[in-house]
């Protein structure tokens, strides 16, 4: 069976002054489908590039990216604006909603950029909302939600499209430590669900809840393993980190 | 993406900041209306000049007296009565292109109708001066060739005379009095509106040139008057005016005895030129309006621009959330090309609105036609929405072209 997302020798350098420095270098891993990944590592480590690299909002410059089966790495801008639209979803530390829109209407951005209609938008945000606990609060504006429903409409917008993916960075970044439980708690609902989640933190109570923790240090994964207990897939764990 | 939902983050980004919007939108509105009203009220004082050209009556002349030179000073126009109606009798007799040549003298009097007093103009002519004016009696009729020689006390009014003083009931076997002589209006003119000084044209009473003379306005001074005026001349055809122009002077010359080197004691004016010039004054000041306001439609296009600039650096996460969630850069440049699109256009049309109301208030107050003209309005229009995409092109561009994850990152 092939893996949801794949990468071979994934690389990615920034210059920084009159150096280039490397922010990921031959990273490669595969990701099943419904599988709760963490990404872990210190600040610098490379984890937001390759979030950034595995939610197509960067190009690499050298190595493979296949996802769902097709190769994505040299595409277009506007090419991967089309995958993100239906294959990703976003979660990023607050705040990221838009200001001047009502909750519902956050829910339905993506779905406004997938040309979906009017009706079938606004059913389907209702249902995300419903998802995350938020039925009745479709029609406040942000500024009117506390810290934690933001963060729970966020992520009501990352699933409204169904994407094949989720990828979350720092999820409960700016949040107390029960509005992060109630967060990682509708995470660990998702999984159940069998959405495919990517959770970039540093936190170890948010890693610990993902089935399996990939590790990032200086760029280069040095470890990448399941948590005991997880339903085996031995089919997609496929390590091929070179050192 | 449709156009329908950009229609609809534009918009609500543009109410979110009203006052900005509509300070961004006050240069187009300024340019559009200036336009919209200046060419209006050119379109208008030109009807107004073409219909004060066709009331004078065609082809017309005019003879007035000259000034007087009085040891080397030259006195105001008029203050030598050289003129007389043996002049005029002269000119249509001996001259083959005038069809007819007619004398009027007249004065400002108080006229006493019924229990009402009124100051009007009292102008003695003969029938002819009606021809030459092509003025139509409407009602009643015009004087005969008795009442023109015997001196009879009968009148002509304007229609202002018969609103004013006959409080618009009919006119014609009235009776008046002008000082102290008792005239029988026999007639009522046609309306002719204002003339070129501003003043009603109808506001006169026409009697005999023969009873202005001995009876009214002569008599002032108890004496028989002369003096005429001026000498309205209606020539047969528009073409020969410059030669019928050097035979009158030729004629009046000869009859004044006025020596070779001296100038002339009488001269002759178009008055179709005059109100011709004052058209062309009209039209240029309106060019020199269009140009400032072609000046602030590009001022306006250039504040739209340092909005629309200053939105984009305002809203780089927001874009960046955009295309996070999957806009592509056609989308967001549309997104900021119908904001600045929608900031011109309402600016046209407020501007457009705002310019015929001040075209509707100038020519109400001036006494000219309204003539709004839908070209004017459409071509403002359209140059506000040139001018709006133009200068929203490249803040739109500068959006599109965000790298999604700086454009997230952006503080």
């Amino acid at each position: 069976m092939q893996p949801l997302v794949r990468t071979i020798a994934l690389s990615k350098q920034y210059p920084s002054g009159e150096a280039v420095v490397s922010a990921i270098s031959n990273v490669s891993l595969s990701i099943a489908a419904g599988e709760f990944v963490a990404i872990r590592g210190r600040s610098g480590s490379g984890k937001s590039t390759l979030m950034n690299l595995l939610g197509l909002l960067d190009r690499p410059d050298s190595g493979e990216y296949v996802l769902k089966g097709q190769d994505v790495a040299k595409l277009s801008e506007d090419a991967r604006a089309a995958i993100r639209s239906r294959d990703i979803g976003f979660v990023f530390q607050l705040p990221t909603l838009l200001p001047r829109a009502t909750a519902l209407e956050n829910v339905e951005l993506p779905l406004v950029y997938a040309s979906v209609s009017r009706q079938r938008r606004r059913r389907r945000a209702m249902d995300a909302l419903a998802r995350v606990g938020l039925a009745a609060r479709g029609h406040h504006w942000p500024n009117q939600l506390s810290g934690g429903e933001q963060q729970r409409v966020v992520i009501a917008r990352a699933m409204v499209n169904d994407p094949a993916v989720i990828l979350a960075d720092e999820p409960t970044g700016s949040l107390d430590s029960s509005t992060s439980e109630e967060i990682l708690s509708l995470f660990d609902g998702l999984h159940r669900d069998g959405h495919t989640l990517v959770v970039v933190t540093h936190a170890n109570e948010v890693a610990g809840r993902a089935q399996r923790q990939i590790t990032l240090h200086d760029g280069r994964i040095v470890h990448d393993e399941r948590a005991a207990g997880e339903r085996s897939r031995p089919n997609v764990i496929n390590q091929e980190s070179h050192p | 993406m449709s156009p329908v939902e950009n229609l609809r983050i534009a918009t609500r980004a543009l109410r979110a900041n009203k006052l900005r919007s509509a300070l961004t939108a006050l240069g187009i509105i300024v340019g559009v209306a200036a336009v919209v009203c200046m060419v209006s009220v050119g379109a208008g004082a030109q009807a107004e000049v073409s219909e004060k050209i066709r009331t004078l009556g065609a082809n017309l002349l005019l003879v007035l007296p000259g000034a007087r030179s009085s040891g080397g000073a030259r006195l105001e126009s008029g203050t030598q009565p050289t003129l007389t109606e043996e002049d005029a009798t002269a000119i249509r007799r001996e001259l083959a292109n005038v069809q007819v040549a007619a004398p009027l003298l007249s004065r400002s009097m108080p006229l006493v109708a019924l229990n009402r007093n009124w100051k009007t103009l009292v102008a003695g002519i003969n029938a002819d001066y009606l021809v030459a004016r092509e003025w139509q009696v409407v009602e009643g009729r015009a004087f005969n060739g008795d009442e023109t020689v015997s001196a009879a006390k009968v009148a002509i009014v304007g229609a202002v005379i018969v609103d004013e003083v006959f409080d618009g009931r009919a006119g014609v076997g009235g009776s008046i009095r002008i000082g102290n002589v008792p005239f029988t209006v026999i007639g009522v003119l046609d309306k002719k509106g204002l003339g070129a000084a501003g003043r009603s044209q109808d506001d006169v009473v026409f009697i005999p040139l023969s009873t202005a003379k001995s009876r009214v306005l002569g008599a002032v001074h108890g004496t028989t008057r002369e003096a005429l005026d001026f000498i309205s001349i209606k020539l047969a055809d528009a073409s020969v005016r410059p030669e019928v122009q050097r035979e009158i002077e030729e004629l009046l010359r000869q009859r004044h005895r006025i020596r070779r080197d001296a100038s002339s004691d009488f001269r002759i004016e178009n008055p179709a030129d005059v109100l011709t010039a004052r058209g062309a004054a009209v039209r240029t000041l309106g060019i020199l309006l269009i140009a400032v306001a072609a000046v602030s439609l590009v001022v306006g296009g250039i504040s739209i621009m340092n909005i629309m600039l200053v939105s984009v650096t305002e809203r780089t996460r927001e874009i960046g959330l955009r295309m996070a969630v999957g806009a592509n850069r056609r989308d967001i440049r549309w997104q900021f090309l119908i904001e600045a699109l929608i900031l011109s256009l309402i600016g046209g049309g407020a501007g457009a609105i705002l310019g015929a109301v001040a075209a509707i208030a100038i020519a109400w107050n001036a006494g000219w036609p309204v003539l709004i003209s839908p070209w004017a309005i459409m071509i403002a229009c359209g140059f506000a929405g040139l001018v709006g995409v133009s200068f929203g092109l490249y803040p739109a561009q500068k959006a599109a072209r965000l790298d999604p994850i700086a454009a997230l990152r952006f503080e």
